[in-house]
């Protein structure tokens, strides 16, 4: 395939997708159990963007940071904080006197500007914790996050803040479209970094920080930018995270937060955006849907199936997860990427990879022996 | 005859706690020159180039890269106590780059235990050390806004790949390579910095006589063709002798010779070095 | 003189809570010390055996129920590491990381399900929870034990480590996992004796601690838990008195905080104190310095 088919065979792709999901939303009715559809299509996204926000810091540019659930936190506030509108703020801000910020900004400005205050803290906390190695680095960018969460419950700044009370009657997005189009265009931006020359040099200093640095790769300026960045992203992440839900709190953007957006990161494949977007869809798509039947209490005939009563739903999603990390470690597509020659040999295999599967595992692990080795 | 000085190390001194890594050690690098630094293992060699290239900072002493001071340092804090040498005071300012300073002002070097990056291609591996002096920002590279300047460094990282004999291995893990051709691998890599000076930290270890017979004629093809000094680090005897100007010999961190091949060869202190001496 | 009568409650409930991180945190420190391993799911396990604390004693005498919760988190601990961490002694750190998250989000979850996310009461052990006066302030008889007893812990562990051959083993195996196996050190064993340390002390922790706050949920272990890592960072993580002496600074300097009416920020003060530790002394108060050789 030529350089120029593949482009039009993924515009193609693009335009199809998103002409799908327009006539869906205009048929499916709100009622339909598959509206879980759109759920896992607009938080899938954002997710998505998150995870490869986190990917750029930990997959490419090998930093252990996880402070993500910070950032998004930041830039939830920051949109939610900008585009309440004037005449409901003394609802909203009832036990603040409405409130200090007495105007109203556009959806899009705002949003930009969650991602520039996220990017701006970000820049902040790299100044100390970038010198930082490895784990130390991790604990002290789960320690900020959840300083920031402190910061952002504290009463005195309630009338910006709210203080531990909901934000909510901001502005929000009427179509899937818009999430899916937003964290797509993010996305696409991330990607043309990670493929252009500073991408490459965060992937030296992944690979070897020594040999990096000998090539003249300044390593703190890099880790910086890599970090500013993606907390950005991250920041417009939690910007539209707080459309979907359409109120906020600080108190939901815990560590575990960030887990989970590890957890996707690897499930995915660290290194590869587009294991982190895939990786993303399931994940929701699992938690918030597929597995859902496993809360109500269910009947074969007379019998009552056990253990199906409300929370079993995480319990075997956690297997899950289990299972994905213990056995299937490289994640779904390794460091790789989408491709297309990718895929139309992934569906040329697909029946001997179907006949193979008892053996995978089995190989796998011989594999990884032979490189211990 | 007075020659155009391109490194000057001036009473070098590198301690870790109370171990004298490298003592005193003063050496220069002349224009266009090939010069070695050979000793036993645990001379302090590989530590010496360290301090060159701004991995330490070196505990007194001074280097000067073209004229112009780069590194500089004086005993001073929990040093001061531990310091023995006869230099003090001889310095007083501190200048610790880091090692991307260095190599941005022409040093470059490889490494002793290769370190290549290592889960990427070998055009990629050349590529990157292409981006140090690209000029661009993190906006024009993310938009593609620079075009040429891509280009550019994409054409001059092929055309040393293609010096190299590499070209046909281009799209490979890195790692992937045989390990003769990962150490030109990484001379590539270095060379793709645009250096004035090239530092080779023991070049042809693990290479087969006729593998290092070829690294000695490549390495003086480089210095011609790029205008280089080379600075290196090696144990194998018949490629220093070889190749090499003039060399130093380092011994407990001590400087116990320096001169050109012959001179050296027939020093009693450095084949005492190699070789003890009966009792 | 007026500070300390003012805050006596308030330090003595730092010195409690400080005892109990650092049972916690010594799992987490020995942990690390030898797999070099951030063991997320410890905090879980500290909130599985408070979880058991509150279903055993409805099954059985309290005298039983104890040792029960203990051995049961021992073999849980015990069990964790042989399922989660073991198949990944080969491949690279994080994924042994991702793995403990893993566990941790695993434990989260079968809590709340089996708890269908109630809030369970503590049960109330005889003798710690009776109410004492120290210095005329009231407290619960747990406020002077929990001290006393880490440090008895603390010692024991101590000379085990220094005397045994098996705390030989250990300090080996921290040092140089790998010549450490070709030494013929069984690190399995090791590994596994390490956790059933770390599992014994967060269940005697957990004692503690649901005592003096009696509420025991499924996220319950995460702050704690949290804490008690940083509090081994603080003390140099792999270094057990450091864990020790982190986490009564840290229990002391969260309370103190409480004390002076800043609740919101206990916790945010606590990484506070971590942060400006790593940036003045990165491995933390007792750690060693790592030089990178090239």
């Amino acid at each position: 395939m030529t350089k120029q088919k593949k482009w039009l065979l993924s515009c193609i792709a693009i335009a199809a997708f998103l002409a799908i999901v327009y006539v869906l939303e205009a048929t499916i009715p709100k009622s339909s159990q598959w509206s879980m559809l759109f759920t896992v299509l607009e938080k899938g996204s954002i997710y998505a963007l998150v995870a490869v926000s986190m990917n750029l810091v930990n997959g490419f540019t090998g930093l252990f940071s996880l402070g993500q659930a910070g950032f998004m936190l930041i830039g939830a506030y920051s949109y939610a904080i900008f585009t309440i509108p004037v005449a409901q703020r003394a609802a909203v801000y009832q036990y603040f006197d409405g409130g200090l910020i007495q105007f109203t900004l556009p959806v899009f400005v705002s949003i930009l500007i969650a991602g520039i205050v996220a990017a701006v803290f970000a820049f902040l906390i790299g100044l100390p914790v970038l010198r930082l190695k490895s784990d130390y680095l991790a604990i002290a960018t789960l320690g900020f996050a959840e300083i920031i969460r402190a910061i952002f419950q504290w009463n005195t700044l309630g009338p910006i803040t709210n203080g531990s009370n909901l934000l909510r009657k901001f502005a929000t997005y009427q179509s899937a479209l818009f999430p899916i189009i937003a964290c797509g265009i993010c996305i696409a931006i991330i990607c043309l970094l990670i493929n252009s020359s500073y991408g490459r040099a965060f992937k030296a200093i992944r690979e070897d920080e020594i040999a990096a640095e000998a090539m003249g790769i300044n390593l703190f300026k890099h880790k910086q930018m890599s970090f500013v960045i993606s907390s950005f992203f991250a920041g417009i992440g939690g910007a539209l995270l707080a459309m979907f839900q359409t109120t906020i709190q600080a108190s939901a953007f815990k560590a575990a937060m960030t887990y989970e957006f590890l957890l996707i990161v690897v499930i995915g494949g660290m290194g590869s955006v587009t294991g982190s977007i895939i990786a993303s869809y399931l994940f929701i798509a699992c938690r918030e849907w597929w597995l859902r039947f496993l809360d109500s209490e269910a009947y074969i005939g007379d019998f009552k199936v056990p253990l199906l009563r409300a929370g079993f739903r995480n319990v075997v999603f956690a297997i899950i997860i289990m299972v994905i990390v213990l056995f299937y470690r490289q994640g779904i597509m390794g460091t790789r990427e989408f491709s297309w020659e990718g895929l139309l040999r992934w569906f040329r295999n697909l029946p001997k990879n179907i006949k193979n599967l008892p053996n995978m595992f089995k190989r796998k692990r011989k594999k990884e022996a032979q490189i211990n080795e | 005859m007075s020659k155009e000085n391109v490194l000057r190390v001036s009473d070098v001194t590198m301690q870790f706690g109370g171990v004298v890594a490298v003592n005193n050690f003063s050496m220069e690098v002349n224009k266009g020159e090939i010069v070695g630094l050979i000793g036993p293992n645990g001379a302090g060699k590989t530590t010496a180039f360290n301090c060159i290239t701004g991995v330490y900072a070196p505990t007194n002493g001074q280097i000067e890269f073209n004229g112009e001071v780069i590194v500089s340092n004086y005993p001073h804090g929990k040093m001061k106590q531990l310091y023995k040498g006869e230099n003090m005071g001889k310095y007083n300012k501190v200048i610790a780059p880091t090692p991307d300073k260095i190599t941005k002002k022409g040093i470059a070097r490889t490494f002793q235990n290769i370190r290549l990056f290592s889960k990427l291609s070998v055009f990629d591996n050349v590529l990157i050390a292409k981006h140090l002096h690209a000029k661009q920002n993190v906006f024009t590279a993310t938009f593609r806004l620079n075009h040429k300047e891509e280009k550019r460094m994409r054409d001059e990282a092929m055309a040393l790949l293609e010096e190299q004999g590499l070209e046909k291995y281009k799209d490979d893990v890195a790692t992937s390579l045989p390990y003769g051709l990962q150490r030109r691998l990484e001379i590539a890599r270095a060379l793709a910095t645009n250096p004035k000076l090239l530092l080779l930290d023991e070049p042809a270890a693990g290479m087969n006589p006729q593998e290092s017979d070829e690294l000695m004629e490549f390495i003086g093809n480089i210095r011609d063709k790029y205008d280089l000094s080379i600075f290196l680090i090696e144990h194998h005897m018949q490629l220093v002798m070889g190749i090499c100007e003039r060399i130093y010999v380092l011994d407990y961190g001590i400087k116990i010779a320096e001169g050109n091949p012959e001179e050296i060869q027939n020093n009693p202190r450095v084949i005492e070095a190699y070789l003890g001496v009966d009792e | 003189m007026d500070f300390l009568r003012d805050n006596l409650p308030y330090i003595l409930a730092g010195i409690s809570v400080g005892g109990q991180y650092a049972l916690i945190a010594i799992g987490y420190t020995m942990v690390y010390g030898i797999l070099r391993l951030i063991n997320f799911a410890h905090g879980d396990m500290f909130m599985i055996a408070g979880l058991m604390g509150v279903y055993a004693v409805t099954w059985m005498p309290l005298y039983a129920a104890i040792p029960f919760v203990i051995v049961f988190t021992v073999i849980l601990g015990f069990a964790i590491e042989r399922v989660a961490y073991k198949p990944l002694r080969s491949a690279p750190r994080m994924s042994v990381m991702i793995s403990a998250i893993g566990v941790s989000y695993l434990l989260q979850n079968a809590a709340l399900y089996i708890t269908g996310g109630l809030t369970k009461t503590y049960p109330n052990i005889p003798w710690i929870s009776e109410t004492i006066k120290v210095f005329g302030a009231t407290t619960k008889m747990v406020t002077v034990v929990t001290p006393i007893l880490t440090i008895v812990l603390l010692v024991i562990l101590s000379l085990l480590i220094k005397y045994t051959k098996m705390g030989m083993a250990m300090r080996a195996v921290s040092r140089d996992f790998e010549t450490s196996t070709l030494m013929g050190i069984k690190i399995d064993s090791v590994i596994s004796i390490t956790f059933i340390i770390g599992s014994f002390l967060a269940a005697i922790g957990s004692v503690l601690y649901f005592t003096n706050y009696t509420g025991v949920m499924p996220t319950a272990g995460a702050m704690p838990g949290l804490k008690a890592f940083v509090a081994a960072v603080f003390g140099g993580i792999g270094s057990i008195p450091g864990a020790v002496i982190g986490a009564f600074i840290i229990g002391l300097c969260e309370n103190i905080i409480k004390g002076l009416g800043w609740t919101t920020f206990s916790d945010a003060f606590t990484f506070a104190l971590l942060i400006i530790i790593l940036i003045v002394k990165p491995t933390g108060l007792f750690g060693e310095k790592n030089i990178d050789k090239v």
